[in-house]
């Protein structure tokens, strides 16, 4: 999806209340508080529409897909391919057969490491990834190092929360697979995907980037990035849980053997081997989550329909308010970059207080944060951090919800006696 | 701010004391049993270092970081196990933590809060079955 010019209007306050009324759950009221949730990063809450799509399909039209030639299995599968259409076009893939569905994009990543990794990575070869990785983005990379005899390579991160770039030429000399974040979820650090996507394919090497923190927030086109493969989410973009995306350039995907192997994936079966389908399918064994897949394109019909320029803009101006608001309290300290480098997620400690003892006292409040090491623990460790709280914006949140928050720290100070 | 909402029932004084002074901090030089673990989804870590002499804790040191309700539980836990028989320590279940600790923890805290107790008990464990 191509940067939508910036003259489109800004969200207002107006806006986001209508959005506010689409999303049932923040109707809930936890401890008997409005609900404020402010951990879209680690999952998204769902528009009535996305809960509605698939309710519907339960309802109407419910079959598998690709085999029946009955109508309503008709109805499933071109639902089916009419999201991953919606998808692909959401993302700028050049073909919607690109587009793969996967669970989640740890299983994207985990596809790309057992079917490119394990045909093309030999003994002696180096792997690079950050220091900033989910765990997601680096454990398969240990794995498939370990299982290969491949080396390791990391791009390190500076004291700001960015990756520190300045020996990156060498690190990719000769590498074979460069992996890296598009956004830190941690931090909200957000690095320049094109630029390392074109110095990887520079050097040689197959870009991978977890974009689990982008897709959701900013415009995102992989064929202006230039990457071999972008992997995400669902369920962080409004839309449900257990289905993803790994988007791959059709000649690498063509090269791949099946990760996984069963129905769907095949071409012709005899007992002692079979030939494999084409792509998409060949990814695909099994029966997929159809109702998912359902949903996932109505929360990108909803995103589109607002857009995301707007949307991205408007949780930039969420986190500068909160960046300036938590920045002027005593004993708070807010990690990573400017605002300038970042989007809305914001991770920070208070005092001597454990980020789960800040957690426990703002859910009190009715206030969702997620606290501990995000799935990053060699990021934390270089940070020297043993743990953080990590609020993080979306659409639907309001310079209110960033006053809750507030109040929450200094009712935590409060029973925690610092200033 | 006075409506704490329950929160300053559950950090009570003597619990951010524990947490900001633990008592028996620190390790042991040669200690008979120890072990180290961690919860894993949340990074809390607790070592404890016991010293046994026939059958009886002689002494007992732990080392960790974490949320206060892991490390005051922690902390009152090698208070109460001074001076007593292995036996008496292998009868310590959660329910007598949490009320020695003498506040309500939410399912999701219970990790937290027991933390210390399976170190001991592994450190326990490990003992004897060298033994």
């Amino acid at each position: 999806m191509a940067l939508a010019p910036s003259s489109t209007p800004m969200l207002t306050q107006t806006d986001v209340a209508r959005i506010r009324s689409e999303f049932p759950i923040l109707k809930e009221r936890p401890h008997g508080k409005p609900l404020v949730f402010l951990d879209s990063a680690a999952s998204s809450q769902k528009p009535i529409q996305v809960i509605d799509a698939m309710d519907d399909y339960y309802r109407r039209y419910h079959a598998n897909i690709h085999r029946g030639v009955y109508h309503i299995s008709e109805l499933a599968t071109e639902a089916y391919e009419e999201a991953r259409r919606k998808i692909a076009r959401f993302i700028g893939a050049p073909e919607a057969e690109e587009c793969i569905y996967v669970r989640n994009a740890t299983e994207g990543i985990n596809l790309v490491a057992y079917s490119w990794g394990r045909t093309n990575i030999r003994r002696g070869d180096a792997i690079v990834v950050t220091e900033m990785e989910h765990h997601s983005n680096l454990v398969p990379w240990q794995i498939l190092a370990q299982q290969t005899g491949a080396s390791l390579r990391f791009v390190r991160v500076t004291d700001d929360g960015m990756l520190d770039l300045h020996d990156l030429d060498r690190l990719l000399d000769g590498a074979k697979l460069f992996a890296f974040t598009a956004v830190s979820n941690t931090l909200g650090t957000v690095n320049d995907v094109a630029f390392l996507s074109a110095r990887a394919r520079a050097a040689g090497a197959v870009s991978v980037v977890d974009a689990c923190q982008a897709v959701p927030r900013m415009p995102v086109d992989v064929a202006a990035w230039g990457s071999d493969f972008v992997a995400f989410s669902a369920h962080k973009m409004l839309g449900p849980t257990g289905v993803g995306i790994i988007w791959g350039r059709r000649e690498l995907l063509e090269a791949m053997p099946p990760f996984m192997a069963g129905g769907g994936m095949i071409g012709v079966v005899r007992l002692e081997s079979s030939t494999y389908a084409g792509i998409p399918a060949r990814f695909e064994a099994g029966t997929p989550a159809i109702a998912e897949a359902v949903g996932f394109g109505v929360a990108v019909d909803y995103l589109t329909a607002i857009g995301m320029d707007r949307i991205h803009r408007y949780e930039l101006e969420l986190a500068a308010y909160a960046l300036e608001r938590l920045r002027k309290m005593k004993n708070v300290v807010v990690y990573g970059p400017g605002i300038e480098h970042r989007t809305g997620v914001i991770s920070l400690t208070v005092g001597d207080i454990h980020a789960h003892d800040l957690a426990t006292i703002l859910d009190s409040e009715g206030i969702c944060v997620r606290a501990g090491h995000h799935c990053n623990q060699p990021l934390m460790e270089r940070l020297d951090v043993p743990a953080t709280a990590r609020a993080s914006f979306y659409l639907y949140n309001t310079p209110a919800e960033v006053d809750a928050l507030v109040a929450g720290i200094e009712k935590a100070k409060a029973i925690f006696k610092i200033a | 701010m006075n409506d704490f909402s329950g929160m300053d029932a559950l950090y009570r004084d003597f619990i951010l004391d524990h947490y900001r002074n633990p008592r028996n901090a620190g390790t042991l030089e040669q200690p008979d049993a120890s072990f180290e673990d961690l919860n894993p989804l949340c990074g809390d870590k607790i070592r404890m270092d016991l010293r046994i002499r026939d059958g009886v804790v002689e002494d007992v040191k732990f080392k960790g970081r974490g949320c206060a309700i892991s490390q005051a539980s922690a902390s009152l836990l090698t208070e109460s196990i001074k001076g007593k028989r292995v036996a008496e320590i292998d009868a310590i279940g959660k329910e007598d933590v949490l009320e020695n600790l003498g506040i309500s923890i939410s399912a999701a805290r219970l990790k937290c809060a027991l933390l210390g107790l399976k170190v001991l008990k592994q450190a326990l464990a490990l003992k004897y079955a060298d033994d």
